[in-house]
């Protein structure tokens, strides 16, 4: 692989906090080599503005290893950048060229306020969670983990599911900002084990309770969401939720609902 | 927590788009077959006949105030939608993936739908509401196939119902597999079949429509 260096012009959204308004700031950052991630290219143009006195520009991230989530960065109108399947920490500047202009945008939802310049809070994921996506657990001894049998490729489709990391993107991407793809992927990864079973109808109705109330707009079945996944979640999911909805509506839901 | 979520919750209310849109599917599927007999150049014997069946027959009728309560319940719900959904989004995108990651029809069904309900009033001012209300006072049924024939001999007329063919296929290629999803019905294994089913209807359906105004512009039928 070519091995090379580049100057950069960025248009990075700047945003004081949630309330007072934000707009474009313009860097440029020179010799970026082409191995770096776009995180570690955020850290050299933090480490310059910071030795120049200036604010750096505040932005999420945590594992940089592509599975917790954190980093949430629109480039140039791609969630996580324009590589499939990836986060932002494992985009590579190899993805860009000499000389190119980069915009850099926060998530956009109102589900999921900006905290500062490309922050923004996703608690209206956990409280998603908080509604159903967990199995009630009673105390006593640990069971065996192979002690209920599962059918092979209903644990392989729970375990796709399961590779949800949570951060959002399906989100960023949607242009009604809904929050379905991560939903179904949370309801479709329980419903699908035996663990998880007893408690789905009311699952799938609290947690899509849930998500109106946070303001996450509705799916229309346009698909950007799983174009962006970075783990590769398919909307087939959504497909599924519905499913599980349609059959708690029918079946007049659980008595445990909110 | 019930059925009554069908109405309040964001899945139940695509439930409600979903099944209306297929029953919208369905009516396209006989509207078509009947007005398909002018093809058979008979001076719209055929047609008339078929026309006067679908306009007297009790169960049709009957039918026919279902499909107008399910095409306002479509147009109101998918309005509605349209609009809460661009609320979930106050700051929008300097730079948008557009194509890259979506179809552009995907993206513009309120769009799409919209110029359709412009057609559509057109459309029922112009046959079936003068036929219906001309029945009603008593008058009989009017001479739709001559209505037809004479309406279409006008350039501006062919082109608005062309268009609004047009519009109709682009509306139905992504609402045909998109009812297929909400009902939970397109699992990997049917994908691709509702997928295909939806273009060739999506395609087949409008062109024949098209070629109804076309045919008489072009006197292919008397």
């Amino acid at each position: 692989m070519e091995h090379y260096n580049m100057n950069l012009t960025l248009k990075v959204w700047k945003q004081k906090n949630t309330n007072e308004k934000g707009r474009f700031e313009t860097y440029h950052v020179k010799d970026i080599s082409s191995e770096m991630s776009f995180l570690e290219m955020f850290d050299v143009l933090n480490e310059q503005l910071i030795a120049e006195g200036k604010e750096p520009v505040a932005f999420d991230h945590d594992c940089r290893e592509g599975i917790c989530g954190m980093c949430s960065m629109v480039i140039n109108g791609r969630a996580h950048g324009k590589w499939e399947q990836t986060t932002t920490c494992q985009l590579h500047m190899r993805a860009f060229k000499d000389g190119e202009t980069i915009v850099v945008e926060p998530w956009r939802a109102s589900a999921f306020p900006v905290i500062k310049d490309l922050v923004v809070d996703r608690q209206s994921f956990d409280r998603i969670i908080q509604a159903g996506g967990y199995v009630s657990v009673n105390t006593g001894n640990a069971v065996d983990a192979n002690a209920i049998p599962i059918e092979k490729h209903m644990a392989d489709e729970a375990f796709a599911s399961a590779a949800c990391i949570g951060c959002g993107a399906c989100v960023a991407a949607c242009p009604n900002a809904s929050a379905m793809l991560f939903l179904s992927a949370k309801v479709s990864h329980l419903a699908m084990l035996p663990q998880g079973s007893p408690e789905r109808k009311e699952r799938v109705m609290n947690m899509v309770n849930q998500m109106d109330k946070e303001g996450f707009g509705s799916c229309t079945n346009i698909g950007a969401c799983e174009a962006e996944c970075p783990k590769g979640i398919s909307i087939e999911n959504i497909a599924r939720l519905n499913r599980e909805y349609l059959g708690a509506m029918f079946d007049g839901g659980s008595k445990n609902s909110i | 927590m019930s059925w009554k979520n069908a109405f309040s919750s964001s899945v139940g209310k695509k439930i409600q788009m979903s099944l209306t849109g297929l029953f919208l599917i369905l009516f396209l599927l006989v509207h078509c077959y009947v007005n398909a007999m002018i093809f058979y150049n008979d001076g719209g014997e055929k047609f008339t006949e078929a026309a006067h069946f679908m306009g007297t027959n009790i169960v049709i009728r009957i039918t026919e105030i279902g499909l107008f309560a399910f095409l306002i319940l479509h147009i109101v719900q998918g309005l509605s939608l349209w609009m809460q959904n661009r609320k979930r989004r106050n700051t929008r995108y300097a730079v948008n993936a557009g194509n890259a990651t979506s179809k552009w029809y995907s993206r513009s069904m309120g769009i799409l739908g919209t110029l359709i309900l412009l057609f559509l009033v057109l459309h029922i001012s112009a046959f079936w509401a003068p036929n219906r209300a001309s029945q009603t006072m008593g008058n009989g049924e009017l001479d739709l196939y001559g209505m037809m024939r004479d309406a279409f001999q006008n350039i501006a007329v062919v082109i608005i119902y062309i268009f609004g063919c047009i519009s109709l296929a682009w509306h139905l290629v992504h609402g045909f597999f998109s009812a297929f999803q909400t009902l939970g019905l397109a699992m990997n294994k049917y994908k691709g079949i509702i997928k295909s089913v939806g273009v060739a209807f999506s395609i087949i359906i409008p062109l024949i429509f098209a070629l109804m105004p076309l045919a008489f512009y072009m006197h292919w039928i008397q």
